[in-house]
């Protein structure tokens, strides 16, 4: 199995990604540069989280036009697998190849803190290491991570099971008190329809080691080294 | 332009050191040049009234790679690495534009920390505004906090801890006061120094603007109404190009191609320039047309004092300079040759080809005027009220008495604060903020760094040279709580104007206090900075020195936190509880005036504490421990049941008023949890020392009986919801 980590001119969370990739998880991992074109022969490419041009226009608004995109795009299409973490999720909405927009959190400050996730599918590469309706410990830490989307869509994502968490208590009950920044119906993170391209606001890499107060992060790194693992053999 | 006097005063300068300056140039200077000495000689960049007074530190030990003189001050922590560290302040910016301000504090003290060539993983921050109840005062909090966010969380380096108190005295001067820590390899430390004639000079960075002229000499100087009209001082921040700065430079570095490295940060360009000719016993020289600029016509004047941030100064080798302009292109980053290392000791100035300035670098910085500046004990000390003498009743209900102090501002929860900061970037924090010290670990080696910043200036206002000296103690004690043994110490001394004698009195038995406990603590001192002029109108704030120590965690596995862990541990105190409640919080939650006498502290008694407490923590017979400061024991405790929402059974006896017992601040305490299979062993390890049982660790009720009288019985839940929401109810309403 092998990762690629794309660094934007302003990711932050390239290097933790990358760590819990390779030294915690033993996994073949590589930097891409945004200028870089070839991902060389990856199965999985994610977009680590930061602030991609210092996020001062809109998150994710200029990184979107990085040449890596590009090669991003065309390694979704042939149905590989690609993940964005907070800004990175931020940058997959806006090149398009993942649903809904960002608004600033309902409280508008920046939040950090744990949040429980409720596994709404565990069917699908990023979550099938997961018990149906597993509670996830995993920190947050965004401005901008309001997920908001046209009610049409948002039947869509329901209808085709493509939210594949949402911000709940530690009991797993989605209510509005556990929800952090206002998301539209407490999402956390979804995925496109084919189900190969996934987007979170929560970090994963930073709840992969016990000495972090949570290893649920790894649930979602197993589920991919799982899926990846039974199609190339 | 002719030099008046008029222009002499305005550049913050006395006759006597424009007359100096002439000595030492032999002529008149002109503007450019009367420019420069301007700020090099500010009591910020030439500690003119302080130099005398920060040489009685003690800043020699073993450990130390890099003491004061520097960027920052370097440590080393074993495993072939280094700790990089040091604390500024940014006070004055932060009062005119708080979120400007702040962020600017912030991205100045991350410069110096990469400048040494480490790469930072954590800040911190201590921070004093005047009174919530004050909307101006929660303003200015909000726009602070929003300032440090911003920028740390953008640049992705964790804020990860720190302290706040509220005073009168800060109302119209906040203190913002950040600490950076970064990590390096201890044998590739990079230094502020020019060498090697001909060596390329390269600017890289922000371009040069308008901004922040003049900014030192506003740091330099008391506030009156006018204030507000300083804002075009303050510098704005871009924590983005930074970000850039950081990792191009770090990249730079590792060529080998780089010889020496300053940021531009107070006195920009020309602080630059001639320290780092002055500390390698070279000239330099720059072609300003060279220099990048961000706006037009601009003067030779206001390109070499301009203090646009995120700028830095390189001096590389000749034929290893495209190397270096190479992966500053890559970072899509100005960086420019604006001149080079020459022959002599001057800093030689050109415009277009012309000299327009040329001086002594020795003269701008080593060789700065300094002064011994007259000190007179204050008068106040002799009119402080006792707080034996304010006769307050006891308290009628004690479970009031425990509600109202955990939503007293002084002792609320600071969640939301360091909600704002990202306190999780780079997965370093293996203790999160909340507890007694922030720890990181690092990674690729089991141990880790444990980091606390303290003062309060209560203690120091009733007693500076003693207050001093129990911040140093506090900042020790809280990392020793966590496992870690101090190793070094950097410290942010913050006071009114220094031509105030009673000010100066303050500030030197401050630093002899400091001195004093950093010997006893083996933590020397490894850089600092001082902040004179905190006064607006006339009124100056209360001595603040605030301490920041570094200690090193050998085994990450002997971590500890605060909070109780389980049920049924017993819970101890270590050290003596005192009638000791002058300048504590709970007078201030009494709204009574600040009383003396201001706790004492054996020295030698607190370190033998310390070092018992370690001595427990490695042979695993303590859970958890929390050291106790501000609202006592009272306070602590509740502290400890929190995190993980468990409650607590005390019995105590004490000689002293129930009250008094709870909520004294005697130093040298710590309440420490114990299996209770353990009880035995530990109660002999500590024979030597003052020790009472507590009670025990509960399921949910928090219950305090004092000499068989039951004062309170209360559900921790109930406790933490006030505690943890009063910030809250103050700013999201």
């Amino acid at each position: 199995m092998k990762f690629g980590v794309v660094i934007f001119p302003g990711s932050n969370c390239d290097h933790d990604t990358h760590h819990v990739l390779k030294s915690v998880l033993g996994q073949e991992t590589v930097f891409f540069w945004h200028q870089d074109t070839d991902l060389q022969d990856v199965d999985t490419v994610i977009l680590p989280g930061g602030f991609a041009y210092g996020d001062y226009l809109r998150s994710g608004a200029i990184a979107r036009f990085s040449p890596i995109l590009e090669s991003v795009r065309q390694h979704a299409q042939e149905g590989k697998l690609v993940v964005g973490i907070c800004n990175g999720f931020q940058i997959l909405q806006e090149a398009g190849l993942l649903p809904g927009v960002m608004l600033r959190n309902a409280g508008l400050r920046f939040v950090c803190r744990h949040v429980w996730l409720r596994t709404e599918n565990n069917q699908t590469p990023f979550t099938n290491a997961c018990q149906e309706g597993q509670v996830l410990k995993i920190p947050i830490a965004h401005n901008e991570g309001n997920f908001f989307i046209s009610k049409q869509e948002l039947a869509e994502l329901q209808e085709n099971q493509q939210i594949i968490f949402r911000y709940s208590d530690a009991q797993g009950d989605v209510i509005p008190e556990a929800n952090p920044n206002g998301s539209i119906d407490s999402i956390a993170g979804v995925m496109n329809r084919q189900g190969n391209v996934m987007g979170m606001m929560p970090h994963p890499e930073r709840a992969s080691e016990a000495l972090l107060s949570s290893e649920d992060g790894r649930f979602i790194f197993k589920s991919m080294i799982d899926t990846v693992t039974r199609i190339n053999h | 332009m002719e030099i008046t006097l008029d222009l002499i005063e305005s550049h913050g300068l006395t006759t006597e050191e424009y007359e100096q300056i002439r000595k030492r140039l032999g002529r008149e200077p002109n503007l450019t040049e009367l420019g420069i000495f301007s700020v090099m000689w500010s009591e910020h960049c030439s500690y003119k009234s302080s130099r005398l007074h920060l040489k009685k530190l003690p800043t020699q030990g073993p450990q130390v790679l890099q003491g004061p003189g520097e960027n920052a001050g370097v440590i080393d922590i074993g495993d072939g690495l280094a700790a990089v560290f040091k604390m500024e302040s940014h006070n004055h910016p932060s009062f005119i534009e708080p979120y400007e301000g702040a962020a600017t504090g912030v991205g100045g003290i991350i410069r110096d920390i990469f400048t040494m060539g480490a790469r930072p993983i954590a800040l911190l921050n201590s921070l004093r505004f005047g009174p919530l109840e004050d909307t101006a005062n929660q303003l200015i909090m909000e726009g602070v906090v929003a300032g440090i966010a911003g920028y740390g969380n953008c640049i992705g380096i964790p804020t990860v801890g720190g302290e706040i108190q509220f005073q009168e005295a800060y109302s119209h001067n906040p203190l913002v006061n950040v600490f950076c820590l970064g990590i390096a390899a201890a044998d590739e430390i990079f230094l502020a120094q020019a060498s090697g004639v001909g060596n390329a000079l390269i600017y890289v960075g922000a371009k040069t603007g308008r901004d922040g002229i003049h900014g030192v000499t506003m740091a330099s100087e008391e506030f009156n109404e006018d204030a507000q009209s300083k804002r075009p001082n303050v510098q704005v921040g871009d924590p983005f190009m930074e970000k850039l700065l950081l990792e191009a430079c770090l990249e730079a570095m590792k060529t080998g191609a780089v010889v020496g490295i300053q940021d531009m940060g107070g006195a920009g360009l020309t602080c630059s320039t001639c320290e780092m000719g002055s500390r390698g016993e070279v000239g330099v020289e720059i072609e300003l047309a060279r220099v990048p600029q961000r706006e037009e016509k601009m003067t030779p004047y206001e390109i070499m004092l301009s203090e646009s941030q995120e700028r830095m100064l390189l001096v590389a080798e000749k034929e290893r300079q495209e190397e270096v302009l190479e992966i500053f292109r890559k970072w899509d980053l100005d960086a420019v040759v604006i001149g080079e290392v020459s022959e002599g000791h001057d800093l030689t100035v050109y415009d277009q080809g012309s000299k327009i300035a040329q001086m002594p670098n020795k003269a701008l910085s080593d060789e700065a005027p300094f002064y011994d500046r007259p000190s007179r004990r204050p008068a106040y000390l002799d009119e402080l009220p006792r707080w034996q003498d304010l006769n307050f009743p006891e308290p009628s209900d004690y479970n009031t008495l425990l509600q109202e102090i955990v939503s007293s501002p002084h002792l609320c929860s600071r969640r939301w604060v360091f909600q704002q900061y990202d306190h999780m970037v780079q997965t370093n924090t293996a203790i999160l903020p909340g507890s007694d010290a922030a720890v990181l670990r690092l990674k690729g080696t089991s141990s880790g760094l444990a980091v606390s910043l303290d003062g309060n200036s209560r203690f120091t206002y009733l007693d500076p040279r003693m207050g001093a000296m129990l911040a140093v103690a506090e900042s020790c004690r809280n990392v020793v709580c966590c496992g870690a043994r101090p190793l070094g110490a950097t410290n942010c001394l913050n006071f009114g104007s220094p031509e105030n004698p009673e000010v100066m009195w303050q500030f030197i038995e401050s630093v002899e206090g400091i001195g004093q406990a950093c010997e006893v603590f083996a933590t020397p001192i490894t850089g600092g900075n001082v902040s004179f002029y905190n006064e607006t109108n006339g009124a100056a704030i209360l001595p603040t020195p605030i301490l920041g120590i570094v200690g090193k965690l050998e085994d990450l596995k002997q971590i500890r936190e605060s909070s109780f862990q389980n049920a049924g541990d017993l819970v101890y105190l270590l050290g003596e509880t005192r009638a000791e409640l002058g300048g504590s919080a709970y007078l201030e939650h009494l709204g009574l005036p600040l009383s003396g006498p201001c706790p004492a502290l054996d020295l030698n008694q607190e370190k033998a504490l310390q070092d018992k407490l370690l001595e427990l923590i490695a042979v695993e017979y303590i859970e958890s421990a929390h050291d106790i400061s501000e609202g006592g024991l009272l306070l602590t405790l509740a502290e400890c049941c929190f995190p993980r929402s468990l409650g607590l059974a005390m019995e105590a006896s004490t000689s002293l008023r129930p009250d008094h017992y709870l909520l004294s601040e005697s130093p040298s305490r710590i309440v420490v949890s114990v299996k209770k299979e353990k009880e035995e062993e530990f109660l002999k390890r500590v024979s030597d020392l003052e020790v009472q049982k507590l009670g025990e660790v509960t399921d949910e009720t928090f219950q305090v009986s004092v000499n068989e009288l039951s004062l309170i019985s209360v559900p921790i839940k109930r406790i933490f919801q006030v505690w943890n929401g009063f910030l809250d109810g103050v700013f999201e309403h």
